[in-house]
């Protein structure tokens, strides 16, 4: 590894000191009684259009995600896009159902999806199953955000043996850790501000500038094999990559809204408009995703992983280090401190949210829920910042101790669980036809079948479903979710013809709007 | 039970106008192609990168389009 780069360390160090301070300072920012769970936990839901633009667009564009889209790219092609046709798919989504659950949330003071499920259907386990789903499906996201802040650390030239090695990364989640506890959603949504400039300076500036350095983009793309240039096409009896394209596109956009990190960063828009304004303002990240995709051909056509200075990040981080080598490569001293800070503080505002997210889950639905149904909303408060501190300790310790390679598995199974909770969550929005049961019953065999498909093709997203004779691969997410929403389907008439008496739901129609 | 006020109707025409980024989005044959190239970029991934653009200008006329439905 190159020695420690001093003017980028140092930029670097000094934009961290900065978001230190905001996050901290960011517990005046609209004041509210950050006793109360709804104040720390969703800012009060009192976020406006351009807060929510931010905050859910740092939210769901990772620093992980500005990392592995462009290592995809750089390692196998055009397959990466699916990025763009994902986060295209989402905003009608977005638009059309999510005012749904802000309308009945704010109604009801529901703060997860946990709460709406327990009102919805009166079913504690059903409830219980779409938490633990939640909290399970988050868990390795927030330690993937670590694996980000750790490459760029590393490109940095910090980098060490043993524990002095992850030293940087302790600091950075001990300042993470510490401004979530004391200000709750409004760190991340303040820092998030600061982020997304740095962010969307570094992507303009890659796509401009190190094209200039290389020639244009006609040779940047000569560079790329032909076989990575485009999917390729489907052999006979199949629909190859067309189909694992669009399956993967499709089904990560309808896993995207039910993380828990996503609907937290939406129950705290101030309002269903400001979530509809917001999917139409959006896709400016998504423009920015796809141009920072084309970052990773840019590092395939300067050839970054045969120059010998760069040996050792790739070894030790492989295709992560594509991105972070290109701009070390391409760019000065001082603005690599710029652009890893944006990759560093962007791991740190995900992370922020999803373990608050998590730690809503937690004591909403299983603390209060099981353990102290009659405690004080105080009490509910303080349990959730503790929960906070737990969540991300147990990703610190795990990204230290465990192969990074364990936690994009489970990333991608948590993919798999989370689409699992669709039926229940996102169909409840819009009818109480479901019987609960059978929806735990399509949950459970979504969930378990999920699992095994995914282990079955070694960790791939990828399951060569076969029907007739014709080849279908696809995102195994989708396949699941699917068999998920028959068994919910064939299972309730059975269930409704046995059960006595009408089904509870302290939800009404009119809940639901404006 | 209160009449349903003009306010809670759920169903806009204009919703179909999502159809379109939905489907060119979701049908690769479609786009995976390198010609016709712009500045060099094969059209695959231009073409993906301005379907964001048509999308967000897209859902923009719904919003504006339903909004004023409303009021």
């Amino acid at each position: 590894m190159a020695a420690i780069n001093w003017t980028a360390l140092i930029i670097f160090v000094l934009l961290f000191g900065f978001i230190t301070w905001l996050g901290f300072a960011a517990a005046h920012w609209r004041k509210g009684d950050l006793d109360l769970l709804h104040e720390w936990g969703l800012g009060g839901r009192r976020f406006g259009t351009v807060v929510t633009w931010f905050l859910v667009g740092g939210d769901l564009y990772t620093a992980y995600t500005f990392i592995a889209v462009p290592a995809l790219a750089f390692g196998a092609g055009a397959i990466a896009f699916f990025a763009v046709p994902y986060t295209i798919v989402i905003y009608p989504i977005l638009f059309l159902v999510f005012p749904r659950i802000w309308n009945v949330a704010h109604k009801h003071g529901y703060i997860t999806a946990g709460d709406f499920v327990r009102g919805r259907y009166g079913n504690r386990w059903l409830a219980l199953a779409i938490t633990i789903t939640g909290i399970v499906a988050t868990m390795p996201y927030i330690a993937l955000q670590l694996v980000g802040l750790q490459v760029v650390i590393g490109a940095m030239g910090i980098y060490g043996e043993g524990w002095v090695g992850d030293l940087p990364l302790i600091i950075a989640f001990v300042i993470l850790a510490a401004f979530t506890y004391s200000s709750g959603l409004r760190a991340p949504a303040a820092i998030a501000i600061v982020k997304d400039a740095l962010i969307y300076l570094t992507a303009f500036a890659a796509v401009i500038v190190v094209p200039i350095e290389l020639g244009g983009y006609g040779k940047i793309f000569a560079a790329v094999p032909q076989a990575k240039l485009l999917l390729a096409a489907p052999p006979a009896g199949s629909w190859g990559s067309y189909g694992a394209y669009a399956t993967l596109a499709l089904g990560s956009a309808l896993a995207l809204f039910l993380y828990p990190h996503s609907l937290t960063g939406i129950l705290s828009a101030s309002s269903g408009h400001a979530i509809r304004r917001n999917a139409a303002l959006l896709p400016g990240y998504s423009l920015m995703l796809g141009l920072l995709a084309l970052v990773g051909f840019m590092a395939l056509a300067a050839g970054v992983d045969k120059l010998p200075e760069f040996a050792g990040g790739f070894a030790a981080f492989k295709n992560n280090f594509a991105v972070p080598a290109l701009f070390l490569h391409a760019f000065p001293s001082w603005f690599v401190g710029i652009a890893f800070a944006a990759v560093g503080i962007g791991a740190l505002v995900p992370a922020a949210i999803m373990s608050i997210a998590a730690a809503n889950l937690y004591t909403r639905n299983i603390h209060r829920e099981f353990f102290r149904p009659d405690c004080t909303p105080q009490a509910e408060a303080q349990m959730a910042k503790w929960a906070s501190l737990v969540v991300k300790l147990g990703a610190l310790v795990f990204i230290i101790l465990v192969p990074t390679q364990y936690a994009i598995y489970l990333q991608l199974l948590g993919g798999v669980w989370i689409v699992q909770t669709l039926p229940t969550v996102i169909l409840g929005l819009y009818t109480r036809w479901f019987d609960d049961w059978a929806l735990l019953i399509g949950w459970a065999v979504g969930t378990a079948l999920g699992t095994w498909m995914a282990v079955a093709v070694n960790f791939g997203a990828i399951y060569p479903v076969t029907i007739g004779g014709f080849s279908l691969p696809g995102y195994t997410a989708l396949y699941t979710v699917i068999l998920n929403l028959i068994v919910a389907v064939v299972l309730t008439p059975i269930f409704r013809a046995l059960a006595r008496g009408e089904p509870a739901d302290e939800t009404v129609a009119a809940d639901y709007h404006a | 039970m209160k009449a349903p006020t003009p306010k809670l109707r759920e169903w806009s025409w204009w919703y179909l106008l999502f159809l379109v980024q939905f489907v060119a989005a979701l049908w690769p044959p479609f786009y995976n192609k390198a010609e016709p190239n712009w500045i060099g970029i094969p059209f695959f991934y231009w073409f993906q990168l301005l379907l964001v653009v048509i999308g967000a200008v897209l859902t923009a006329i719904v919003y504006f389009a339903t909004e004023s439905d409303r009021n």
